[in-house]
């Protein structure tokens, strides 16, 4: 293959412009006012990429940054309003699965008019059409009406139809996540093979681990602008950065039993950090003060991953500590030596509660801290292998 | 299992237009004067899916419908019953011979022009979740509104031909074939004619659609400015020569004459038979419908940049 790249995306800046008048009626009656009934946002501003044929990159940012907008001006569905878009070869673009499935018709008839949708001829279908069924795995249902499908069975079938279409540039857009489980490890495998097959995948998601799984490039796009454009654990990284700052999660001001306050993460030497290397020692402090003596209490920490995971948790009653009776305020610790989390972001939720019964006092999300990482091995635990080649 | 779909080795060129190994710009503008032909080429490469995108609208009209498509015959056939009766009998336009042919001769591509016309224009904004998914050329979904008005039409045309056969057993006068190529002709101006205003429809009805409305309305009052259930010599009798001029620029007037022509042997030498000259009228609609049809696209495709936006 030449070096030459497959997409180019020139300067692309696209404006849209919300009326919030619809009907004839209500623009002659607005006439005057129309002015103040138009709304105008940039959803990309001068964005320049460009992809060179085999990569996958990955397409991340907030709700609004512009991600599906840049997808379908690259699949064409959109015109920019500045600047323009090159590309060769063929695409096929995962935007939605089953978009031109109409529910009236069955899954046969589907298949064929979805096919052609998307590009194929009648003859393709024709030779395709076991390859189909036979991925999609709803062989006995298939001249049922779609209508009459499960949700997983349709979008089974959809994407079927769709990574049946053979492209050279694949656009994908928030669909990987369909089906269950075996059914999307399916579907991984199929873009994988499309990796090797050294086609170029353009991939818009929400799920960080997917971009580090499988992209090897990674555009973070906010407000319409390309913030990086690097590797995905570069882009990831700033991403996440970017969202803690808006993630603190409010809790109003209640009458509490017992009380937490000063939650804060701090390393082996007991200094307060929120960024620590993999393998680093992380201690978890709080203070919980009550008014009246309690006797009936424990404490416990849980710690999620940015997908709300939950990757550990437990309490003074799981580990079979004796607390004694609380009055005034005190501190509580726990201390993991060596922590074994990959790379990424984690929060700390921290409870009180009695050994049975509702929580004194609960904080979701407490505060977050950063893990880091100089590897790039995917994955969500930090192992250190040892590889012997003999 | 993964690897059964690459047994087959895909043939290239599947979808011409964007296959080779240059760069190529991305819905490339166009010029307004010389953006049509380019257009065209681009529709005949998707001519496969043109035919599926009619086939979906035949099926999903009468799917679950234990009659189907005798539906499609009911409701002009009831019509004509009724005219027939009220207008024919009770109204006295009986006069007019073999009036049911008459009537139905109007009606048949009457019905075909409004079925064009009120499909076509809500063909984008009913197909909104192809639109916004997935790039093809747009001006396929008011295409596929007309191609499956015109499989509906062959019902009529069937029924206006049995017609035919019991009026001339009766009155031993049969359609002229020398006469054919007017029904062809007024077939092609209805089409072409239908086909771009529902173009120009289509796209309008994307920002406004109280389109979708008005053109009910309008179909209304077209269907009363059309010599479908009237004679036309009554007309040219009554209204002033100016306005009796203006009156035949109705492109559907000469369509609904060149029918009446052909299928209405009966009326042939009357004085209920329009006495203009239907093919010179025809041969002006047809090349203003072409140049309409040519602007209507124009406008489209220039529209259609912001569908995926505004739907």
């Amino acid at each position: 293959m030449s070096s030459n790249p497959v997409i180019r995306v020139n300067d692309v800046s696209k404006k849209f412009v919300i009326r919030k008048d619809k009907s004839l009626k209500e623009r002659l009656v607005n006439a005057r006012r129309s002015r103040a009934n138009v709304e105008e946002f940039w959803a990309l501003r001068h964005v320049e990429l460009e992809v060179d044929p085999g990569h996958t990159l990955g397409l991340i940012g907030g709700n609004g940054s512009g991600k599906s907008t840049l997808l379908k001006i690259i699949g064409g569905i959109l015109t920019p309003t500045t600047g323009y878009v090159e590309r060769r070869g063929r695409l096929a673009a995962l935007l939605e699965l089953g978009a031109g499935f109409h529910g009236d018709l069955t899954g046969r008839e589907n298949v064929y008019l979805n096919a052609s949708i998307l590009g194929l001829t009648r003859a393709q279908t024709d030779l395709y059409f076991d390859s189909i069924v036979d991925f999609s795995g709803i062989e006995p249902f298939i001249d049922t009406q779609v209508k009459f499908y499960s949700s997983g069975m349709y979008v089974r079938l959809a994407f079927a139809v769709a990574i049946h279409v053979d492209p050279e540039i694949l656009l994908v857009d928030e669909v990987l996540a369909v089906g269950d489980e075996p059914f999307q490890r399916k579907c991984l495998d199929r873009i994988k093979q499309f990796q090797h097959d050294g086609r170029t995948i353009i991939l818009v998601t929400h799920s960080l681990e997917q971009v580090r799984q499988m992209c090897d490039r990674v555009l973070l796009l906010e407000a319409g602008s390309v913030a990086v454009d690097g590797s995905p654990a570069e882009a990831v990284r700033h991403f996440r950065e970017v969202n803690s700052e808006q993630d603190h999660v409010e809790q109003a001001a209640q009458e509490h039993l017992l009380t937490i306050t000063d939650p804060r993460t701090v390393d082996g030497s007991g200094a307060r950090r929120t960024t620590y290397p993999v393998g680093a020692t992380l201690g978890i402090e709080f203070e919980v003060s009550g008014e009246s003596t309690v006797s009936d209490w424990a404490a416990g920490v849980a710690l999620t991953d940015a997908s709300g995971l939950l990757i550990y948790g437990t309490n003074t009653v799981l580990q079979n500590i004796a607390v004694a009776p609380i009055r005034g305020t005190r501190t509580v610790r726990f201390r993991f030596d060596q922590l074994p989390v990959a790379e990424g972001q984690y929060f700390v939720t921290l409870a009180v509660h009695p050994r049975m019964g509702p929580d004194y006092h609960r904080i979701d999300r407490a505060m977050s801290f950063q893990v880091e990482n100089t590897a790039n091995d995917p994955g969500v635990l930090a192992l250190t292998p040892k590889i012997e080649i003999e | 299992m993964t690897s059964a779909g690459t047994q087959a080795q895909p043939p290239q060129a599947r979808i011409p237009a964007e296959t080779g190994s240059v760069l190529q710009r991305v819905n490339a503008p166009r010029s307004f004067l010389s953006g049509f032909g380019a257009t065209v080429g681009e529709i005949w490469q998707y001519r496969e899916l043109l035919g599926n995108l009619i086939r979906k609208e035949l099926k999903i009209k009468y799917k679950d419908s234990v009659l189907g498509f005798v539906w499609s015959l009911l409701l002009p056939l009831v019509q004509l019953g009724v005219y027939w009766l009220v207008i024919g009998k009770f109204l006295g336009a009986g006069s007019i011979p073999t009036y049911g042919v008459y009537i139905f001769c109007g009606l048949a591509v009457w019905t075909l022009f409004s079925e064009i016309l009120s499909t076509a224009t809500t063909s984008v904004v009913n197909n909104a979740g192809l639109v916004k998914k997935v790039y093809f050329p747009r001006e396929l979904f008011p295409l596929a509104a007309t191609g499956a008005a015109l499989v509906n039409f062959i019902f009529q045309l069937a029924i206006l031909l049995t017609a035919d056969v019991l009026a001339g057993i009766s009155s031993h006068r049969w359609p002229d074939l020398t006469k054919l190529p007017l029904p062809i002709l007024g077939l092609a101006v209805l089409v072409v004619f239908a086909t771009a205003l529902g173009m120009l429809l289509a796209a309008a009805n994307v920002y406004l659609r109280d389109v979708q409305h008005l053109i009910n309305v309008v179909l209304m009052l077209w269907f009363w400015v059309t010599p479908i259930i009237y004679n036309v010599r009554r007309v040219s009798g009554t209204l002033p020569t100016a306005l009796y001029a203006l009156y035949l620029l109705n492109p559907m007037a000469p369509v609904v004459f060149s029918f009446q022509k052909f299928f209405w042997p009966q009326g042939a030498g009357t004085s209920y038979e329009f006495d203009g000259n239907v093919y010179g009228r025809l041969g002006l609609m047809l090349l203003a419908g072409l140049a309409f049809l040519w602007l209507a696209q124009r406008i489209f495709a220039k529209a259609q940049g912001n569908f995926a936006q505004e739907l």
